[in-house]
């Protein structure tokens, strides 16, 4: 057993693991403010807000971050719903 | 206006004239060129019968569009091809909606705007769409200075782009009740 919050960061570290064949990922961009960021990742996803707080610092700093993984068609849903937030992201499977 | 602010289960601004004329036109602009994209790939004899609408596979040679639209794969031009076609029709289909929430809910000669989470969910999306829209056309980049020498041509619009980001950061913390 993991206490909840083991298992949160387990998922944030491992995403693309062994199941997960493909990824989202959001692409660092000089307009989306880090505040929207947070607020889509947590409502699209339903992320906690340090979570979703921690992609976002992820996308800012180092350019990218992966946010969801799993099958191609529930990773392609995940992109046109960030598309639709006005996020820059991406799909690619996981190599 | 000054920032939004929430008020039981409402967020509350007030736009003055100018403001509520500016956000509209800028909002309106977006489903202009929303709807000049759709307006190149008319409906085929298939989708008619079947339905299902596909868009055009390739990305909008407009950078604009192309930051509204983007590829859904870096590596991959088949996967992305295949994918904006089938998604890109809904895709603007929502921004077209989040933008005419925009046009119902700001009244014409500015005032009170008072918005639902739904409605302010939407708001984000067409206020982040405009930015977007705007940040391009500008060339915004992380390193920018906040005001752009007064030679520069882009100077003037500059304030417009800082308004906007003001009013969708206030926005954005008063929805989630910060």
């Amino acid at each position: 057993m993991t206490s909840p919050v083991e298992l949160e960061r387990s998922e944030v570290d491992e995403v693309g693991a062994v199941d997960t064949p493909w990824q989202a990922i959001v692409w660092n961009d000089p307009v989306n403010l880090m505040s929207y960021v947070t607020y889509v990742l947590q409502k699209l996803f339903g992320y906690s807000k340090d979570k979703a707080n921690k992609l976002m610092l992820d996308v800012h700093h180092k350019g990218r971050a992966i946010v969801s993984s799993g099958s191609k068609d529930k990773v392609e849903l995940d992109v046109s719903k960030l598309h639709a937030a006005g996020l820059w992201a991406t799909m690619e499977r996981h190599s | 206006m000054k920032q939004w602010h929430r008020s039981g289960d409402e967020v509350v601004a007030t736009f003055e004239r100018q403001e509520a004329h500016l956000l509209r036109a800028m909002v309106d602009q977006i489903r202009d060129i929303l709807a000049a994209r759709t307006a190149q790939a008319p409906a085929d004899e298939l989708s008619a019968l079947t339905g299902i609408r596909t868009g055009p596979s390739t990305a909008p040679d407009d950078r604009v569009l192309a930051r509204l639209l983007p590829e859904f794969s870096r590596e991959d031009p088949a996967l992305s091809g295949g994918l904006r076609s089938l998604h890109e029709p809904e895709l603007i289909d929502t921004k077209d909606g989040v933008a005419a929430v925009v046009l119902d809910t700001c009244p014409r000669d500015g005032g009170t705007v008072r918005l639902g989470a739904e409605a302010a969910a939407a708001w984000l999306s067409a206020l982040n769409d405009v930015r977007l829209a705007l940040g391009t056309v500008l060339e915004v980049s992380e390193d920018m200075p906040d005001q752009l020498p007064d030679s520069d041509p882009r100077a003037p619009h500059f304030g417009v782009y800082h308004w906007l980001t003001y009013v969708q950061e206030t926005l954005v913390l008063a929805v989630a009740g910060e």
